[in-house]
């Protein structure tokens, strides 16, 4: 908004804007510290561009990724007007949930031992899947709702709270670090099962 | 014809007025009416700890039993005003406990408590029983402890949203066994509790009508309190879950039965951590809650919460998370039929919004709940046309605060500001009394709130405006006009300067990043010396010379009949 850009240079939001930290260091206005993995959700600045968040489709995430914030979203001090005492409790919620790992067991059919990941390090399914994509040496193929993974005979799935198995990437990603209890890679026939197209 | 009444009869009329506004409307009426009413008055509401002194409140009206005070202004709540502002309860209970008032009820918000406050309060009045602190700060636990241990007739010790100190103490426990006689119990604004203690007090206090846990109270206490105490009526869990892992089966199935036996539950509240597995537990009491309040319940997500809901008929007050999506909003719109006030927080409040709802979901509220007449929404977008629908639907708001998560969003459909959504809010509900604005807006949308919102008594602008015509047309229009908030408007001196008695009928007036410059506020403050006009200086810019051209970073002033307070920090300095 032509006008909305006028104003707020107007203004000097940035000059008046209240900041823990010296004057002329720029820091974030959450005030984590430093040793957080970088799996945090997206930052608000970059929220206008990205349409949802992170928990949806694997391609909504890496539009999220690669997207720059505009300058002029900058952290205003109290906006959105909230009270401290709920943003306090959610900070302290999100940094509990951010220092306390999420450490799950990832199995892959044929290797010989099993591997641990943090899900909490992985922002999405994107950074997840290279990641084990990486960690295994294989390829994991192309989502979609429909058909689940084209192109691999590699389906990564995992073991719900229910102790059902299912496959990774159909619910929004914090339901799925919240649900999920391991891993597995699935290969060949048995993952044909879930809706793999080879 | 009351003057041949006799002062008992008048008093006795007067019991029946109970409102604040009409009990002081009542001693205006004459000098008779004014001293039945100084002497008879139990009930005192003070909206500015600044506004009066303590000595003036125990002259006029030393009969009385109950107290209201407020603090600091609304916008530190969101981190607008410096630590060590002010707003100190200690002189007030310092000369209460001095004189011969017979407290027995304190209701604080937004003000700094000590610990020492406590443990005088506590001493100070043997018929104390009440104490309800809101969004204060500066007190530990050892002061509850006092409170605890030295109130013999306490009913209620209500804590919300307060930032206290946690001591290895158990002040819980300090509850004397003799003391059976509470009624209303909040501490979810704690991070830990003595469980035993929590125990032992409930079973003892059958008169529990209102009890809310914290985060440290497990499942099974939980459920082991329900036993004790089926008759609650309003109810805050504490943690709601419970492990996979371990077998919890029989937690759950004990906590289902025992939840079947309390049919007195209409108010609900807390979840403040949830597994949504264990939510069906609560479905049987889901049907005769009047208020439910889910807004801290991070751990459910939208799909859960649309199946609880589902449950809840009889809602008349909603408190929710934005994560529950327009779709839920629609589930509540057809559930939720009596629904009078909704309040829809940002799951993400540094203002990610990517969870958020928009207009389409207030909308099939306002259509399915024409009785809604309270509303806080933040949302990720709004358009004038949802709004005007919105207004059509529900003529009957007093209160209707619209938060766009981007504050300057235009109408998204046609690019528009939203100044005919909010006029067509302003211009339905003729009983509005509190509104706040956020998205595009320009002056006109002030021309159309002086011009309709008659009975406004609270308004609280963001970066709005054009020019100082807008907030001319405020002031001059809404004569009820009581609180004006502003920050990062363009108003400056020659609106501010206007009608400088106008400043004298309303409580306070708040501006931050604003044009109003430091002369401005001189001029004001000379001209009108029963306002204190507080400025704000953060910068440390004391040691420079003031400029009268330079911009006021934070102004507030407001009426007082005690001129400028003894008790200002460093930072601010009260103009005169």
């Amino acid at each position: 908004m032509e006008k909305s850009i006028v104003f707020e240079k107007d203004l000097n939001l940035e000059a008046t804007e209240l900041r823990l930290g010296l004057p002329g260091t720029k820091e974030s206005e959450k005030q984590t510290p430093s040793t957080i993995k970088s799996n945090k959700r997206v930052l608000p600045d970059m929220s206008e561009e990205c349409g949802s968040k992170d928990n949806s489709n694997v391609s909504h995430v890496k539009k999220c990724d690669q997207e720059v914030a505009p300058p002029a979203k900058a952290q205003v001090v109290g906006w959105p007007p909230v009270r401290s005492y709920r943003k306090n409790c959610f900070q302290a919620k999100k940094m509990e949930a951010e220092t306390t790992g999420m450490y799950v067991k990832v199995s892959m059919d044929g290797a010989p031992y099993l591997r641990k990941i943090d899900l909490k390090v992985y922002k999405g399914y994107q950074e997840l899947l290279k990641a084990l994509e990486d960690m295994f040496k294989f390829s994991v193929g192309k989502y979609s709702e429909r058909e689940g993974y084209n192109g691999s005979e590699f389906v990564p799935t995992y073991e719900d709270k229910d102790g059902d198995w299912m496959l990774v990437g159909d619910v929004p990603w914090d339901m799925f670090i919240s649900s999920c209890k391991r891993m597995r890679i699935m290969k060949g026939s048995e993952a044909r099962g879930l809706g793999c197209a080879v | 014809m009351m003057n041949y009444f006799p002062d008992e009869v008048l008093e006795h009329v007067f019991d029946f007025v109970t409102s604040h506004r009409d009990r002081n409307a009542v001693s205006l009426v004459c000098k008779l009416w004014y001293r039945v009413d100084r002497f008879s008055r139990q009930r005192v509401f003070i909206g500015n700890c600044y506004a009066i002194s303590p000595e003036r409140l125990i002259a006029r009206f030393p009969g009385v039993k109950a107290l209201t005070l407020k603090g600091k202004p609304h916008f530190a709540d969101f981190n607008l005003v410096p630590q060590d502002w002010g707003g100190y309860v200690q002189p007030w209970i310092e000369a209460l406990a001095r004189s011969r008032i017979g407290l027995e009820e304190l209701r604080l918000k937004r003000m700094v408590v000590s610990d020492e406050s406590l443990d005088v309060l506590s001493r100070s009045f043997t018929n104390f029983k009440s104490l309800v602190l809101v969004s204060c700060e500066g007190f530990t636990t050892d002061g509850l402890a006092a409170i605890a241990a030295n109130c013999r007739f306490l009913r209620e010790l209500d804590l919300q949203e307060n930032e206290i100190e946690e001591k290895k103490n158990h002040w819980l426990g300090c509850f004397p066994d003799s003391c059976m006689s509470l009624v209303s119990l909040n501490f979810a604004c704690l991070k830990e509790i003595n469980l035993a203690a929590l125990e032992r007090l409930v079973a003892r206090n059958p008169n529990l009508r209102s009890l809310k846990l914290n985060r440290a109270v497990p499942l099974e206490v939980l459920q082991r309190i329900l036993m004790r105490a089926p008759q609650l009526v309003d109810l805050g869990t504490g943690s709601f879950v419970l492990d996979h892992d371990s077998d919890d089966s029989e937690t759950y199935r004990k906590l289902r039965a025992t939840i079947l036996k309390c049919r007195s539950i209409r108010h609900l509240s807390g979840f403040l951590e949830v597994a949504p597995r264990c939510l069906p537990a609560i479905y049987p009491i889901c049907l005769y809650l009047t208020y439910l309040n889910l807004s801290y319940a991070a751990g459910i997500h939208g799909s859960e919460l649309i199946k609880l809901i589902r449950h809840c008929g009889k809602l008349q007050r909603l408190w929710i998370l934005d994560c529950i999506g327009d779709k839920g909003l629609e589930v509540v719109a057809s559930t939720c039929k009596d629904l009078q006030e909704l309040r829809v927080f940002p799951s993400d409040p540094f203002g990610a919004g990517h969870d958020a709802v928009t207009e389409t979901g207030l909308v099939a509220i306002s259509s399915g709940c024409p009785k809604l007449n309270s509303l806080l929404y933040f949302c990720q977008q709004m358009t004038n046309a949802a709004l005007i629908a919105v207004a059509k639907n529900c003529p009957n708001f007093i209160r209707f605060r619209l938060c766009i998560l981007d504050p300057t969003k235009p109408d998204p459909v046609t690019m528009q500001p939203l100044d005919e959504g909010f006029g067509a809010i302003v211009q339905s509900s003729k009983r509005l009394r509190r509104l706040s604005l956020s998205g595009l807006l320009t002056d006109r949308v002030f021309l159309y709130i002086g011009m309709y919102a008659e009975q406004l008594e609270m308004l609280s602008i963001a970066f709005a405006g054009e020019s100082d015509k807008g907030m001319l047309y405020v002031l001059n229009g809404c004569k009820k006009l009581r609180k004006l908030e502003i920050r990062d408007s363009p108003f400056g001196d020659s609106a501010l300067l206007r009608d400088v008695g106008k400043y004298e009928t309303m409580r306070s007036l708040w501006m931050s990043s604003c044009e109003v410059t430091l002369g401005g506020c001189k001029t004001l403050a000379e001209k009108m010396p029963r306002l204190n006009v507080e400025i704000i200086n953060e910068n440390d810019q004391m040691e420079f010379v003031h400029e009268d051209s330079q911009k006021v970073e934070k102004m507030y002033l407001y009426r007082t009949l005690v001129g400028p307070r003894k008790d200002a920090p460093e930072f601010v300095w009260t103009l005169e």
